[in-house]
């Protein structure tokens, strides 16, 4: 069998640069615009930021657009129907609907995320010194979180409710009392972990002090946790509030909030269920905006759940 | 185990203690007296009274005879309803709350448990998004809008149901159903990622190489552990139905301690608030204790002891 014969010259020697392969070609990600790329490919999620962002516009222009205004009764124009004038219609004593809508939200939107922030200063303070120092101050502090939390959460706003002057920093306070201790346990938990990594180890043999770990390094690190746990506080807030003010605890007059319409609606459900839908629906929509929200931040920000 | 149940014991105490103890100090705080009711009293009759229910004590003896009566579950007279004693008030209205509860909480379980595995078994499938949007809708509207909407639609618009009343089975419905929405789908999502985590475990892919049928290895060997979660949710659970009840019983006009708890509220009848907060918080721990309890029973894993005390 006649082979053909194969030369040194038929070959090529091909030069590879081993420094080429190591070379990163594409651009580095940070923890934050990783979480980003997957937050994105959310679209409920997604959905859910910009529902947020109208609806926190409305809050804030909404209760002027109309030109109405929430409190001015007139007893002329009782319990109409939505039209071009009202545009949700008006209550039982002829108050504009749209103008009280965007009022409660307001006030729903900022007891919601006043209560929320508040539960998140305290939780991040008692949980990472708790998380940080350990030992007998740890077991000490959440010995305290532990017994706050026996305290059944509504009974106790509600107590305090019926006991100090109605009103919305009167509710935001009967809420974070006990609403901060969720906050806290997630944060002594992560920081327990992080405490013994080897950055933390690095950093502090470095000569940092306690009080740069933790703000620095700690911390910093925590806020992926912290972020999930702080959006779906927010529609529990909101829920609380609703809760309370349906009871006839919540806001005092004139003001509005969701929860004081749909409680106010309820009498005229039958022949008005108009002046129900509107404040509920939006009560529904803002926790529901919330909640896809924080499971999108919650799956872009878990490690475990990179595919 | 016995240490760990005695710690837990002694926990629910302290907190029982500190509900106590807020409830007497806070119902002091509270403006207006009990007696300042729209009907004048003759200055004679209120000083008679005020010497009856012992308010005329030093505060430290009213707090001790307080704390003293609510451990034997004698918080006294109701102040607005003469004659009617708290206790009576809350043994009374209970049956009906504890119906509702019960149909709550198995309307929340059971089909919870069934939307999550279906939306397990149809994983990243039209059927999952449709049960998880379904969930999520579930929690983000409140117990007493969903109340409202079902009275609605189906007292006002369809007659199908009793718009506000208590006499036969078919009065629950509405009500139990208002109140399981929230749970329910909390119940579904957990059920959903337990299921998941555990059907792509080791000794499910064993089971199945084993030749087993899917249906074997999904119910007996896939649901039973991943109904663990579902278990150590029955604690909030509990708790979310009887708050939730506060409303629903409102809405809905059932005479049950939710109902009589508001009542009591708008009333500013202080010892009827004080009685139901402290009957409501014992129901409250001691089923969260028992829901531990079970926990530890059901999963031997879990060691009860080195969770080191109440949650």
């Amino acid at each position: 069998m006649a082979q053909s014969q194969l030369s040194n010259a038929d070959f090529e020697r091909l030069n590879i640069d081993y420094g080429e392969s190591e070379k990163i070609v594409g651009q580095s990600t940070s923890y934050w615009k990783d979480a980003w790329r997957r937050f994105r490919k959310n679209k409920l999620a997604l959905m859910g930021i910009i529902v947020l962002l109208l609806l926190g516009f409305m809050a804030v222009f909404g209760a002027e657009i109309s030109g109405k205004n929430y409190k001015d009764t007139d007893l002329m124009s009782t319990n109409l129907t939505p039209s071009a004038e009202h545009w949700f219609g008006t209550d039982n004593i002829g108050r504009d609907i749209f103008a009280r809508t965007w009022d409660g939200a307001r006030i729903s939107l900022f007891i919601g995320l006043t209560a929320a922030f508040l539960d998140l200063i305290i939780g991040i303070i008692w949980g990472a010194f708790a998380g940080y120092f350990g030992g007998k101050v740890d077991e000490y502090m959440m010995r305290i979180a532990d017994i706050l939390s026996g305290l059944p959460y509504l009974l106790v706003v509600i107590l305090l409710m019926v006991v100090m002057d109605q009103g919305i920093w009167t509710m935001i306070i009967a809420m974070v009392i006990t609403g901060w201790i969720n906050m806290a346990r997630i944060v002594r938990g992560q920081v327990m972990q992080l405490r013994s990594e080897e950055y933390v180890l690095a950093s502090r043999s470095l000569g940092a002090s306690s009080s740069r770990l933790l703000f620095k390094h700690l911390i910093p690190n925590t806020l992926g946790p912290i972020l999930v746990t702080l959006t779906l506080t927010v529609p529990s807030a909101i829920f609380t509030e609703a809760f309370l003010s349906f009871l006839g605890l919540g806001v005092p007059m004139p003001h509005s909030s969701w929860g004081v319409m749909t409680s106010d609606a309820l009498g005229a459900l039958r022949y008005s269920p108009y002046q129900l839908f509107f404040p509920a629906f939006f009560i529904c929509l803002t926790m529901l905006a919330f909640n896809v929200i924080g499971d999108g931040l919650r799956d872009a920000l878990d490690p475990k759940e990179r595919k | 185990m016995v240490n760990y149940i005695l710690k837990r014991i002694g926990y629910i105490a302290l907190s029982l203690f500190l509900i106590i103890s807020a409830t007497f100090f806070l119902m002091q705080a509270a403006p207006g007296s009990p007696f300042a009711s729209e009907r004048k009293m003759t200055p004679a009759i209120e000083e008679q009274m005020i010497e009856a229910y012992g308010l005329n004590d030093p505060i430290h003896e009213q707090y001790i005879t307080y704390v003293v009566n609510s451990l034997t579950f004698d918080f006294g007279p109701s102040f607005k309803f003469v004659g009617q004693e708290v206790m009576d008030i809350i043994l009374r209205s209970f049956p009906y709350s504890l119906v509702l509860g019960l149909e709550a909480v198995f309307i929340a379980i059971g089909f919870g448990v069934l939307l999550g595995v279906f939306a397990a078994l149809k994983h990243n499938r039209f059927g999952d998004y449709t049960a998880m949007i379904i969930a999520v809708m579930g929690i983000s509207v409140p117990s007493f809008i969903m109340a409202t909407i079902l009275q609605y639609i189906f007292a006002f618009k369809l007659e199908m149901f009793s718009v506000a009343r208590m006499e036969s089975f078919s009065d629950t419905i509405l009500p139990a159903i208002a109140l399981a929405t929230t749970p329910l789908a909390f119940i579904a999502r957990l059920m959903r990622s337990s299921m998941l985590d555990v059907l792509s475990s080791d000794y499910i892919k064993t089971a199945k190489s084993k030749g087993m049928s899917q249906r074997i290895v999904t119910y007996k060997h896939g649901l039973r552990n991943a109904l663990l979660p579902v278990i150590s949710y029955m604690g909030p659970l509990v708790a979310g139905i009887l708050t939730g009840s506060f409303i629903i019983e409102q809405i809905f006009g059932i005479p049950g301690l939710g109902s009589e708890f508001v009542t009591s509220i708008t009333n500013r009848d202080y010892t009827v608030i004080m009685g139901t907060t402290v009957f409501y918080s014992v129901i409250l721990l001691v089923s969260i204790l028992i829901v531990d309890l079970i926990y530890g029973i059901v999963d031997p894993r879990i060691k009860l002891v080195a969770k080191g005390g109440g949650k």
